[in-house]
């Protein structure tokens, strides 16, 4: 049986190039970046060369990079560590309603901790209205936090205009680009924001290493305390095989980004054009402003985990929107920030597609896909009726809220 | 301690919550490239740095100047003196 992994949003294979350069990091060359001897100092510029590679994808200077473990510890290190830093100036923050939970979570924790948080809302598209940010600020602002693109719904957000606006009011700002950087091009520089959050395995790198950008002269409070690794701002033995694997995997996605972007759009599209020929099946975000590599929709009347049961049953391998949900039944608070009604939420899908995949993997999913809509709808009490019964008899129907083409 | 207001520095180096040893690696890093005579500045909240400064520059033969505080942090102002590096 065919094997389409269309899931690259929740993680992406190693690429070989990666694991060739990690290789002898796990094997002769083990020494501490701190040790004074050759081995230590080989694995030092190791790290070093890691820092300029990853510096370079998003044309930062590397002093400004910290390594971290994920990019939920570089969110949660952004967030408290400016809240921390700042809060003599004020104590109120500012993030959206469709952040990554390691942004939502730790807000909660600073709000729980004297802190007050704004949730910005987002229109039908997950889109952050500039206007509304700059309603949101007081006096007592010192940081906004606005992810660069939505993992569930593809949508990317207006980072320059939202950066510009904490700008020009001294407030400092960040991004979580963990689901943007490698999948578009990121220029911390053009787009003068103050702090970014990415992950390597966002880019064919290994798991467990990310990076926090941390503009030249701003003051952060360390999350993890002890010696003197990365200039003192996060402790702890550098991952040296990791950090690494994510300077190659940098290096790579800095060559490669526009080739994989046209590869990834192509079949992308494909998946769009497929989808929505069957009905009641809705895209969620937007047509054109979305990751290029990202298919999220809502098909009515069944439920997204169901549909990965049975898509993985043929080998397709995809993500529902409600996923971190799908253990508690709880629903997606980003499909629900758009105004998704909780009973249409529950059927959402996304497919995200790779460098590894090929016309040939979305040939065997618009050939196998549709058939395991049917069987779910087949089986669903919503849909009894769903063709024969009068507009009110209808249990629910997504047809007004979605976005349409050329929006 | 010795105290002084506002002295100009050659140089800054910013390590305003960063801890032990950050404040003696920095100094030690960045008064490499001065000059004879001319002075840093190092900001710090790091307390353990009103002990060790001044201690830091009677070994290495570099003179201390002063400290300053705000609110915030301390600021520590050093002054190179080449011999000590012959």
């Amino acid at each position: 049986m065919r094997k389409c992994f269309f899931d690259h949003v929740a993680t992406n294979p190693l690429h070989p190039e990666v694991l060739n350069a990690m290789m002898p990091y796990f094997k002769e060359e083990f020494g501490n970046p701190l040790s004074v001897y050759d081995l230590g100092t080989r694995a030092r510029d190791a790290v070093e060369k890691a820092r300029s590679e990853v510096a370079s994808l998003i044309n930062a200077k590397p002093s400004t990079i910290i390594f971290t473990s994920s990019g939920t510890e570089a969110n949660n290190f952004a967030l408290k560590g400016i809240a921390l830093a700042r809060q003599n100036q004020g104590r109120h923050l500012i993030v959206s309603k469709v952040e990554h939970h390691s942004v939502l979570n730790t807000a909660r924790f600073l709000e729980k901790n004297g802190f007050v948080v704004t949730y910005l809302p987002v229109d039908k598209y997950g889109f952050v209205d500039p206007d509304i940010v700059k309603k949101s600020i007081t006096k007592e602002t010192i940081l906004i936090s606005v992810a660069f693109a939505n993992s569930e719904i593809g949508t990317i957000e207006p980072i320059k205009e939202i950066a510009n606006i904490a700008k020009e009011r001294n407030i400092v700002f960040h991004t979580d680009a963990v689901a943007a950087v490698g999948n578009i091009p990121v220029d911390v520089k053009e787009l003068s924001v103050d702090l970014l959050s990415m992950a390597a395995h966002q880019f064919y790198g290994p798991k467990g290493v990310g990076a926090l950008y941390v503009r030249e002269g701003l003051r952060i409070v360390p999350l993890i305390y002890g010696g003197i690794q990365e200039g003192g701002r996060r402790a702890g033995t550098e991952n040296v095989p990791a950090i690494v694997g994510m300077g190659k995997a940098a290096e790579l996605t800095k060559i490669e980004l526009n080739k994989r972007m046209e590869h990834c759009k192509k079949l992308r599209d494909r998946i769009i054009e497929s989808m929505l020929k069957i009905p009641n099946v809705y895209l969620t975000g937007h047509f054109e402003k979305r990751l290029p590599h990202h298919a999220s929709f809502v098909v009515e009347f069944i439920e997204g985990e169901a549909m990965l049961l049975l898509a993985s049953m043929k080998g397709i391998y995809a993500a529902s929107g409600s996923a971190c949900t799908s253990k508690t039944l709880k629903i997606s608070p980003t499909l629900l920030a758009l105004g998704i009604s909780p009973a249409l939420a529950q059927g959402s899908i996304v497919f995200s597609v790779g460098i590894d995949n090929s016309d040939e993997d979305v040939d065997y999913f618009i050939s196998e896909f549709p058939e395991v809509i049917n069987k779910l709808r087949e089986m669903s009490p919503f849909t009894k009726g769903w063709d024969n019964a009068t507009q009110t008899e209808k249990c629910y129907t997504g047809q007004q809220i979605f976005p349409k083409k050329g929006d | 301690m010795k105290f002084v207001e506002g002295l100009k520095a050659d140089v800054t180096a910013d390590i305003v919550y960063m801890m032990c040893p950050m404040h003696l690696l920095k100094l030690e890093e960045m008064i490499k490239n001065l000059e004879d005579g001319q002075v840093i500045e190092i900001l710090t909240d790091y307390d353990g740095a009103l002990e060790d400064i001044p201690i830091w520059c009677e070994i290495t033969g570099n003179e201390f100047l002063g400290m300053d505080e705000n609110e915030d942090y301390y600021k520590f102002y050093i002054k190179k003196k080449s011999k000590a590096y012959k």
